[in-house]
């Protein structure tokens, strides 16, 4: 087996694994329950799309993605951030979780 | 580029790929916004920078690892920064704790010492 | 001084973010670094005094090595079919005074295994530490002060 056919098979199999991946955040951001947990989803969904497009630019061998994935790598640095200080400035107001999602919660982790 | 390097990148970006998804895991199955930022910061940062490392090594152009070890280091850097905000922006906000539902049946004295430096904690 | 060694740094950030090392760059760069830091000189509350290099790579090292280590260590919880987690958030006295080194524990905190910044008292002297496993604080304590503390200590300060 020589070089490039392994890592033509790595690159496959390491999107399908990242789109897995961003498939179960994807849940998450949905489900929530706080605007917090969401603020965490996006940020983890940004790392697997900086890391995506790692993969994406060692897939056509040029020299733009990495830009993108720094690029990305800012973005995602700052609506965080911001995302955070608005959390912050809001307070507690809608903290609380929403109380049907909570109950379901609660009942799958002590039942495992 | 000689094939050992492909080998390599190959590897680093399986291995990341796995570290990448445990993360999204543990972001599903772990019980609190703070134990889900375990799995975020910590997988969630190695599994991107295994990525990013993987095209530094197999880049043909030494200004593309170059720039892909920029990106990780920047990467590194921002990450702890943005998740204390947000556990700072979240406990301000009174996300709840989560704690083991039967956590005094195995460790009675451990539990009361968990509570004493969690209130001294919550009370400043 | 360090000053002068923030630009250098910067402007190797610089030569490393555009990919390439010609000298109307690095001067590019340097000026660059330059601007930068004197838009922020009158924030930046503390000043890094010294720098030992060497000490300040062991530490750059074990940082590495950590968090590989919490990377494999949040996969094992995360993968095995009962989560054994017993988490909470506790205080953590904090030894070191200046804005850049505690900035710099509660980056190392975040990034090692099991540990999480939460949160810094408002006098600075008091860090709040999320821990997935806090059934011993007071063990978690003294591990970061043994692995991290002390060792910034040691290469930031003379």
């Amino acid at each position: 087996m020589n070089g490039e056919t392994f890592l033509s098979g790595c690159i496959a199999v390491t999107l399908g694994v990242l789109c897995i991946s961003m498939a179960l955040t994807t849940c998450r951001l949905l489900r929530g329950p706080t605007l917090p947990d969401r603020v965490l989803a996006l940020d983890m969904l940004t790392a697997i799309a900086i890391g995506f497009i790692a993969v994406l630019g060692i897939k056509t061998s040029s020299g733009f993605y990495v830009d993108i994935s720094i690029a990305l790598g800012l973005v995602g640095f700052l609506a965080t951030v911001a995302f955070a200080r608005f959390i912050l400035a809001r307070g507690r107001r809608e903290a609380d979780p929403d109380p049907e999602w909570e109950a379901r919660r609660l009942a799958e982790h002590d039942q495992p | 580029m000689s094939s050992a390097w492909d080998f390599v990148a190959g590897i680093l970006m399986i291995v990341g790929a796995l570290f990448t998804l445990t993360a999204a895991l543990g972001m599903l199955r772990l019980p609190d916004l703070f134990t889900r930022m375990h799995a975020a910061s910590k997988a969630g940062t190695l599994g991107s920078c295994m990525l990013l490392l993987a095209l530094a090594v197999s880049a043909s152009d030494a200004s593309i690892s170059w720039r892909a070890a920029a990106g990780i280091l920047f990467f590194i850097l921002t990450v702890p920064i943005s998740s204390h905000l947000l556990a700072k922006a979240a406990r301000s906000a009174g996300a709840p704790v989560w704690q083991r539902p039967d956590a005094t049946q195995d460790s009675r004295t451990d539990e009361v010492e968990v509570h004493s430096t969690r209130n001294a904690g919550s009370a400043d | 001084m360090t000053r002068y060694l923030g630009v250098a740094l910067l402007a190797l950030v610089w030569m490393a973010v555009t990919g390439s090392a010609s000298i109307p760059n690095l001067l590019f760069g340097l000026a660059l670094g330059a601007l930068a830091l004197s838009l922020v000189r009158g924030r930046v509350a503390s000043r890094v005094e010294t720098v030992r290099p060497v000490r300040a790579a062991v530490l750059a090292a074990i940082f590495v090595r950590e968090l590989v280590l919490s990377g494999c260590r949040v996969a094992r919880i995360v993968m095995s079919p009962r989560m054994q987690l017993n988490p909470a958030i506790f205080a953590y006295p904090l030894k070191v005074d200046r804005d850049f080194e505690i900035t710099l524990l509660a980056n190392l905190i975040t990034l090692t295994p099991g540990t999480l910044s939460v949160d810094v008292s408002d006098d600075g002297k008091v860090l709040f530490v999320h821990a997935l496993d806090a059934r011993d604080p007071e063990q978690a304590c003294r591990d970061i002060e043994q692995a991290f503390e002390r060792r910034i200590l040691e290469a930031f300060r003379r």
